[in-house]
């Protein structure tokens, strides 16, 4: 028996749709297998024993595009991988995100200077939701990154908004 | 449950070409990467398969390079340790300890006696959490999650060591030419027993779990097999050659920095049918080479013990190197052993403190080659065993 039992009343919940849908999705993020360098090892490290990526809802590492919510860039981005990183991102159903991991992903990193084959910033290929910064970063930090990613999700609205409803108020 | 298995009738699922008969099949060209999980990173492989059987594999890199070499030449040598560190990234710590070596021996440098224990200690710590990734991602491959999470509990508590010495986790940059950054902590040495203590009974646990298993001993016995002649003429190092029966370790034939100075055996791949060995092995097959890993992971913890029980306890553990040190207008080519093979380091000095041209012979690059030959009229589902056996990092195939 677990702690929620046998605590409340049988009951019933009233609540928004955004959050009901909201809490759905950032609950259960899925994130694409797409190692590319370095961070892809920390990557496995957070899915793995001690960090534990399911306790957050999003350990379900897909190896298709089209079933999964989250594009965790992990690695450096050259031209020639560029062209797939962004055909893959188109191959993802909505809503989707993309986390650029890595001081590569975010600006070039220490690839930066002399690196003629690398994309400064995978941000120019794709639409990036969270950067997580280091080199690569530690997989507190991915996790960090994707708490900030559920923040966001959380915000979203899904109904239609406010503004629009007042208009076609108007209107009639 | 050895009895069910004894009463299913044993059926060898050993197809041949000529078993089709006058069916038809077409060709068909399957585009295999660069995102795919079981190519370890960015490796894009074309494959001509004809129904369920691979004619022909072809692979594709360069989706990971990353200009190391020319970026070499513009900087410093101990500027360009950060990015060795990026080649073999699961193995950064030998990476820093072959190209530092390459460096000293340009120069003339001298390392105090501590200072060459205590980098065999953090190379040989890699070398353990580099199998142990081998390990896990070949379980993965072959469709077992749980030696994956097994053999990252370990890998964890040997990062915690490599954190302890340097602060960082992966990409370490603590070995320089002249020694270490920095000296070992306090009470290392019994931390690091103690770890030894626990690790050396879990890589019988690993045989237990994965290794003798049944369905992995399927997948993997018998399949790519590399003779010894081949393995030679393609130029294979590291547990690939030796699966193949080669007994070739750089650190044993060609002993370089201290190692002449520890005992340990260079485990080869052997027949089936001995010492536990499943009978469908044959030398030089996966199994083969995934196993003389696991056979390598005890001898690394042999040479660990050994360098912990030697190592002087005080005294200076880095030579005193100017930070501009002029290459002499000479070149050198330095191998080391990796845990995929040997990595080798040419640098050509032309007077200045910037090398004039750096090359790095990558183990993985060279392994990789073998591709081709192996996926010859094999099953579609034994192209990841052969990938996963050869265990290729991408940022060293491209660098």
């Amino acid at each position: 028996m677990s702690w929620i039992e046998n605590r409340f009343e049988p009951g019933l919940i009233v609540t928004s749709l955004d959050w009901a849908i909201n809490w759905g999705r950032q609950s259960s993020v899925w994130p694409m297998t797409f190692g590319l360098a370095c961070c892809a090892i920390e990557m496995m490290a957070t899915g793995a024993s001690r960090f534990d990526i399911d306790r957050f809802g999003a350990g379900a590492f897909r190896g298709s595009p089209r079933q999964s919510d989250l594009m965790i860039v992990a690695g450096t981005v050259t031209y020639k991988m560029a062209e797939r990183v962004r055909r893959l991102y188109n191959q993802m159903p909505e809503p989707k995100y993309v986390m650029a991991m890595g001081a590569c992903t975010i600006g070039g990193g220490p690839y930066f200077k002399h690196g003629y084959h690398v994309v400064k910033g995978v941000d120019l290929v794709v639409p990036v939701d969270i950067y997580v910064p280091g080199c690569p970063p530690r997989p507190e930090s991915l996790l960090e990154g994707l708490i900030r990613l559920q923040d966001k999700i959380r915000n979203d609205t899904i109904g239609k908004d406010s503004l629009t409803r007042a208009k076609k108020a108007l209107a009639v | 449950m050895n009895r069910v298995l004894e009463s299913v009738p044993d059926v060898n699922f050993d197809i041949r070409r000529d078993d089709f008969g006058d069916l038809q099949t077409e060709e068909m060209l399957v585009n295999m990467g660069p995102q795919h999980p079981a190519t370890h990173g960015v490796l894009r492989v074309v494959l001509r398969t004809d129904g369920e059987m691979v004619m022909e594999a072809v692979p594709y890199i360069g989706y990971l390079h990353r200009c190391a070499e020319k970026i070499g030449e513009n900087l410093q040598p101990y500027q360009w340790i950060p990015k060795t560190d990026r080649m073999d990234y699961i193995a950064a710590m030998n990476n820093n300890h072959t190209f530092s070596l390459a460096i000293e021996q340009l120069c003339g440098i001298d390392v105090p006696e501590r200072g060459k224990y205590i980098r065999i200690i953090a190379a040989e710590l890699n070398r353990l959490a580099s199998h142990l990734v081998s390990f896990g991602t070949y379980g993965l491959d072959m469709g077992a999650f749980t030696p994956f999470l097994h053999a990252f509990r370990e890998r964890e508590r040997i990062l915690d060591l490599l954190e302890a010495m340097c602060g960082a986790r992966l990409t370490y940059s603590y070995i320089y030419p002249g020694g270490p950054q920095w000296d070992l902590p306090d009470g290392f040495v019994q931390t690091c027993g103690e770890f030894l203590d626990y690790f050396e009974p879990k890589i019988d646990e690993y045989n237990e779990l994965l290794s003798y298993n049944h369905i992995f001993v399927r997948r993997t016995a018998n399949v790519g097999v590399v003779s010894p002649e081949l393995a030679l003429a393609y130029g294979l190092s590291g547990p690939v050659l030796r699966g193949s029966g080669v007994r070739w370790d750089l650190r044993r034939v060609r002993p370089y920095d201290i190692y002449e100075r520890f005992e340990f055996d260079v485990p080869i791949g052997v027949d089936g049918g001995s010492d536990g060995v499943p009978d469908e092995v044959v030398v030089g097959d996966c199994w083969n080479r995934y196993f003389v890993r696991m056979l390598e992971m005890k001898q690394s913890v042999r040479i660990l013990r050994q360098a912990l029980a030697q190592m002087p306890t005080d005294g200076d553990f880095k030579a005193k190197v100017p930070k501009n040190v002029k290459l002499p207008k000479s070149s050198i080519y330095f191998e080391g052993e990796n845990p995929r093979g040997q990595l080798g380091f040419y640098v050509e000095g032309d007077g200045s403190p910037i090398p004039y041209r750096i090359k790095a012979r990558g183990p993985s690059f060279c392994n990789l080659s073998v591709l081709h030959e192996l996926c010859h009229e094999v099953l579609l589902a034994d192209v990841p065993a052969i990938i996963g056996s050869i265990d290729i990092v991408m940022g060293e195939v491209d660098r």
